[in-house]
């Protein structure tokens, strides 16, 4: 199941720009972008997006937009904004940061919401701990380092990437580390 | 399991028709078409090739369950096993892996810089342990087996080393099919994608009956030779 990301901005050029790096990652579907408060509300009955990406001057918090929905709502900032203000936020991205720490972002705010009414369907996504193994995986560390890196035994590690082999159906380490960088969990320079 | 195996006297047009995957043999073997309405045995007799032979590589190549006991294996002349499986590898090496390969550039220019590069180095990894494992088999194990048939005690290399290393190749391939299956972006032109998969799935059910062919054939009699010439 793709996660379903709605922009929430007025700014055209910002929309567009987010638009281009989160439509190729696969485990998204970036939908139809919202550029003014009005239509917001209509628009997540119909599209009903897991997580609202929002400019935080458009919206008071995420309580407010989420209502009693399941949807992870992260301010978009690219101004001055209040500390403050942020905190009523799921999560915050700031246009500078990289495409994979903007991507991270997003993936563990869907995650840290409540499971969706069909939790069969959300089995195969990796969860927070099985994508931190297998972008360890992918960068060619052994069982041993990953575990005391995640400071966890090499027995929880291998748990986990049985887990990983499992939901992906990939089974070599190469090929870990396509999946990885076709979702944009790594990045080139991170390979051996 | 016997009744259901394939005899000399059928035509080898309707083998064919009935299993089309054993046309890759044909090409193998030194078989051309144009073969008309003759039998196998006919055909075989013109290429000056043994049915008997040509048969065991069909039956094996449709059968899964089937295993030919070593009387069968020592009965059948055995001069073209190897010739047989070097122009496998070379068709796989200098045909199949190429074309892929074509295919697999066509759906990278589709993908940004960074994932096209190691979608396609992947792929370029795969492709040289093939070719290595091939060469291992082509350095080592077949100058063994045809000193032994020619009555050399060769004892370079002993069958019992011989490694079906193939596992770790398949799982790379079925990787393979798997990512561009379920993880290249929406935007790849789904044509291209599928193609591949088909051709990825074909060349892997051939290199799976090369392996057979090795695991039920090759060391069985190789293990014999080695215990008649040698000793």
């Amino acid at each position: 199941m793709k996660t379903r990301v709605l922009i929430a901005e007025p700014s055209e050029v910002i929309v567009a720009g987010l638009v281009a790096i989160l439509s190729d990652v696969t485990r998204f579907k970036v939908l139809e972008p919202v550029t003014d408060l009005t239509s917001l509300e209509e628009r997540i009955v119909a599209s009903r997006p897991d997580v609202i990406i929002a400019n935080p001057t458009m919206v008071e918090s995420a309580a407010a937009v989420r209502g009693n929905r399941p949807i992870g709502v992260i301010a978009l900032v690219y101004q001055y904004v209040e500390r403050l203000k942020l905190k009523r936020f799921d999560a915050v991205i700031d246009i500078r940061e990289s495409k994979a720490a903007i991507v991270e972002t997003i993936i563990e705010t869907t995650q840290a919401q409540p499971e969706q009414s069909n939790p069969s369907a959300n089995n195969y996504e990796l969860s927070k701990r099985e994508t931190a193994v297998l972008v360890l995986v992918a960068k060619g560390l052994t069982n041993k380092e990953i575990a005391d890196q995640l400071n966890v035994s090499p027995h929880t590690v291998m748990s986990h990437r049985k887990n990983i082999v499992n939901k992906t159906g990939i089974k070599s380490v190469a090929g870990l580390t396509v999946y990885a960088m076709l979702n944009n969990l790594i990045d080139e320079s991170t390979l051996i | 399991m016997k009744e259901i195996l394939y005899d000399g006297n059928r035509k080898l047009s309707e083998l064919i028709t009935q299993e089309p995957e054993l046309v890759h043999i044909l090409q193998r073997v030194g078989i051309p078409l144009g073969f008309g309405d003759l039998s196998i045995a006919q055909v075989c007799q013109r290429q000056g090739l043994n049915s008997d032979f040509f048969l065991l590589l069909c039956n094996i190549y449709t059968h899964d369950r089937y295993v030919p006991d070593i009387q069968r294996i020592m009965s059948i002349p055995m001069d073209q096993l190897v010739p047989y499986l070097r122009r496998s590898h070379d068709y796989y090496v200098s045909k199949r892996l190429p074309h892929i390969q074509s295919h697999l550039h066509h759906i990278a220019e589709q993908l940004n810089q960074r994932a096209a590069t190691v979608f396609l180095r992947f792929f370029e990894l795969y492709k040289r342990e093939v070719v290595e494992h091939f060469a291992h088999e082509e350095q080592n194990v077949y100058p063994h087996v045809e000193a032994l048939q020619k009555g050399i005690a060769d004892t370079s290399y002993s069958i019992a080393t011989f490694i079906d290393s193939h596992g770790d190749l398949e799982d790379k391939l079925s990787d393979l099919v798997q990512i561009i299956f379920k993880y290249l972006p929406e935007q790849v032109i789904s044509d291209d994608a599928v193609d591949v998969v088909h051709d990825i799935l074909q060349l892997s059910n051939d290199l799976n009956k090369h392996s057979v062919i090795e695991e039920k054939v090759l060391v069985p009699y190789v293990k014999h030779l080695e215990e008649v010439v040698v000793s």
